[in-house]
């Protein structure tokens, strides 16, 4: 939702990254404000996942030029793990796996490790025990998630649930979520959209990294971009969405005329 | 840091300890006479004495092993002096006068404020009031029946015992290093469970505060009789520094019918420094004799220290049901070198064993898990599980796996679980995008692979195991 007198959250300009010496993003301005969702769409290839990345402070990719601000914080100043207690949340589009580490301990830790950060007290296990049920009742998440390790032997709809079961904890200020809705059948793809609306509100935003316009049909974005070969080439509505649907990318590369930045 | 926390742990007592020396130390080189000199000294019966020189003997005529899957200069058996009168630590008065840098450590490692004053050598009696902890868990013990203390004490106070067990697990010429040990030993401990008894505490080295220094060719024997259960700690988190190189130790374990003995290691001598230079040589024969019925002979380690271990704390399955375990992680970081495993010997019928190892390599480590499991012609009905899985942290360490399987008897069931990971970028990135740096991340990874070893340590070990695994690979990712 646009609202009038929200903040500026997040506030990219001119980024410019390099992975092995090859440019992946090439100029990206991007303004986010509290309330919003922006929708970033694109071919396979676009940049549009590594632009979500770079956003949460990927080792792997070079910044060559830009800046990105967050709550007026420079955000490239900080570690991944800084820019994820300043609130920061990138929900994976391939949620590695991690063996022997109980998922109920690790979603423990990374929320006491957020309650730490707000100056809060830890929660005991106990506690906390009770605090993640209601929260996966309220997402409709199986209670034997807590037992299992960290994604190991989860299908592809369990790992995108524990993702957003995970941006239910830390309640992000600013969440982007990579191709969230890949891999999801239809009742899968619902929940989690479902989640994801119960998450957002006036005080947060929320990018979804989609290649499809199905899962906007479930999350109605206040922004959609398109970006092409590392660049935002076009900035509209909800209705730029359903057309590229309708007429596929190629519509967009023979219009011509990109505008840049919101 | 390493050189402060040695010279103050090694420093020898300055004040009192002049006029003795020169008559407390033999000459370096091993040869009978030395021996001789070392059986005078502890004032042993003859039969010890032979005992050593048998085993001397069996020495002369064996060759250092070279199978083992770790490198080091040849050792100049010759440049050891074999024996000298224990080392005194220095006594501070209180805690303030502990090096700070030494409490640090133990902070880091959580030891226990009581056992951390005893380790910095403050006396003890500043601490407990008048009698010592030693003392009293000692009467304790006594009054049940159990024989606890130095293997120098019962060599004196129960020399039957030692003699009726002695070298029955690890023969005199058993292998080159137990050989060395046989003929040279200085001290170590001694337990004796007697029938019936289960022993109301877990016996720890540590309450043997007035042997502490038992040097670097330990002896340990522990009996359990028949019915009797004990279970064992050896050593402790804390690091152990020490001037001598090379450490051969050897632990004789003999369990009769029912009776059980659990023994636990952790491991934290001094490894070298980054760099690889020093370090402790850790060549150790520890074995157990499941002897009677429904015995059970249970290792667990936690090897974290050393330049290089070579060990293979083993079970001899006799008894019929009888049961043996071996839970094991081995940590290296730096250029360690650990060549560690089990033997699990079946010869009674339907005698069961688990080996559970886990190899974490970090740095320019080299880590490998070497285990036999032989199933004897006898030993009918025989099950062994075994599972090694490696984990590797950076790109420049190893780990290897060399199990052997002898299948003797085609009424045995023998399964074998193998698996290699490593920690990866990508995994360390998805816990730093939820607010996890690097050096936890890696603590909670290590930790989900070890617990199926750690929840075997008796609790406050178990602790203490996790922290220390935390310190010893702090750095070496990311």
């Amino acid at each position: 939702m646009i609202y009038q007198d929200s903040e500026t959250l997040l506030e990219v300009c001119g980024l410019r990254a390099n992975v092995n010496n090859i440019e992946i993003l090439k100029g990206i301005d991007l303004v986010v404000r509290s309330g919003e969702v922006h929708a970033i769409m694109g071919t396979n290839g676009s940049g549009k996942s590594t632009l979500a990345k770079v956003l949460a402070g990927h080792v792997a990719y070079e910044i060559t030029s830009g800046t990105v601000f967050f709550k007026g914080k420079n955000l490239l100043n900080l570690a991944p793990e800084d820019r994820a207690r300043e609130g920061v949340f990138l929900g994976f589009q391939y949620p590695i796996e991690i063996p022997g580490v109980a998922n109920n301990q690790f979603l423990r830790l990374i929320y006491n490790t957020m309650r730490i950060q707000h100056g809060k007290d830890e929660l005991d296990p106990l506690e906390f025990d009770d605090f993640v049920r209601e929260k996966m009742r309220l997402l409709e998440i199986n209670p034997d998630f807590l037992d299992r390790s960290v994604n190991e032997g989860f299908s592809g709809g369990e790992k995108k649930r524990n993702e957003i079961l995970q941006m239910a904890l830390l309640s992000p200020k600013l969440a982007i979520l990579d191709e969230t809705d890949s891999g999801l059948d239809i009742d899968a793809l619902r929940v989690v959209a479902q989640g994801i609306n119960q998450l957002t509100n006036r005080d947060n935003a929320t990018i979804l990294v989609t290649h499809y316009q199905r899962l906007l049909n479930h999350i109605v974005p206040d922004y959609v971009h398109v970006m092409d070969s590392g660049r935002i080439i076009r900035t509209g509505d909800k209705e730029l969405a359903l057309e590229l649907e309708a007429h596929g990318y190629d519509w967009i590369g023979t219009e011509h005329c990109a505008i840049l930045g919101t | 840091m390493s050189a402060v926390l040695k010279n103050l742990i090694n420093q020898p007592y300055k004040h009192g300890f002049v006029t003795e020396i020169e008559s407390d130390i033999a000459p370096k080189g091993l040869n009978e006479d030395t021996i001789r000199l070392i059986s005078t000294k502890k004032n042993e019966p003859e039969w010890l004495l032979e005992f050593r020189l048998k085993a001397y003997q069996q020495w002369l005529k064996m060759t250092e092993p070279t199978w083992p899957n770790v490198k080091y200069p040849k050792i100049d058996f010759q440049a050891i002096s074999y024996y000298a009168a224990p080392k005194q630590k220095p006594k501070l008065k209180s805690m303030d006068e502990v090096d700070p840098e030494l409490l640090r450590t133990f902070e880091k490692l959580g030891v226990p404020m009581h056992e951390r004053a005893v380790l910095a050598g403050v006396a003890v009696d500043v601490i407990f009031d008048s009698v010592s902890v030693a003392t009293t868990y000692k009467h304790k013990l006594a009054e049940v029946g159990i024989i606890f203390g130095s293997f120098s004490e019962a060599v004196q106070e129960h020399p039957e015992l030692v003699k009726k067990y002695l070298g029955t697990v690890v023969p005199v010429g058993d292998n080159y290093y137990a050989a060395l040990n046989s003929a040279v030993f200085t001290d170590g401990s001694f337990c004796f469970i007697p029938k019936g008894v289960k022993c109301p505490m877990d016996l720890s080295t540590y309450f043997r505060i007035n042997t502490q220094e038992s040097g670097q060719f330990e002896r340990t024997l522990i009996i359990a009789e028949e019915g009797a259960s004990v279970s064992y700690l050896e050593g402790c988190t804390a690091p152990k520094f020490d001037t001598n190189q090379l450490h051969a130790a050897v632990v004789e374990l003999i369990a009769l019918d029912n009776a059980d003995i659990k023994y636990s290691t952790v491991q934290n001598w001094y490894a070298g420094d980054e760099n690889g230079i020093g370090g402790i040589y850790n060549f150790v024969t520890k074995r157990g004799l499941a002897k009677g019925i429904n015995s059970r002979i249970s290792w667990t380690q936690v090897e974290t220290g050393s330049a290089i271990t070579w060990k293979y704390p083993s079970c001899v399955l006799q008894g019929e049901n009888s049961v043996g375990e071996f839970y094991s992680v081995a940590v290296t970081n730096n250029y360690q070198q650990a060549d560690t495993g089990t033997k699990m010997v079946h010869i009674g019928k339907n005698t069961r064993s688990t080996i559970v190892s886990k190899g974490i390599s970090a740095g320019h480590s080299n880590n490998s898990y070497r285990g036999l499991v032989r199933i004897a012609p006898t030993a009918t009905g025989a099950h062994n599980y075994s599972q090694c899985d490696s984990m590797l942290i950076g790109n420049q360490c190893s780990a290897s796996t060399f199990p052997y399987i002898q299948v003797l008897n085609n009424g045995a069931k023998v399964e074998h679980e193998a698996s290699t990971s490593k920690i990866g970028e990508e995994q360390l990135f998805y816990f730093a995008q939820r607010g996890i740096n690097n050096e936890e991340a890696v603590s909670m990874i290590i930790n989900g692979f070890c617990k199926d070893v750690f929840q075997q340590l008796p609790m406050e070990f178990a602790v203490e195991a996790t922290q220390l695994l935390g310190f010893k690979l702090e750095g070496s990712v990311g």
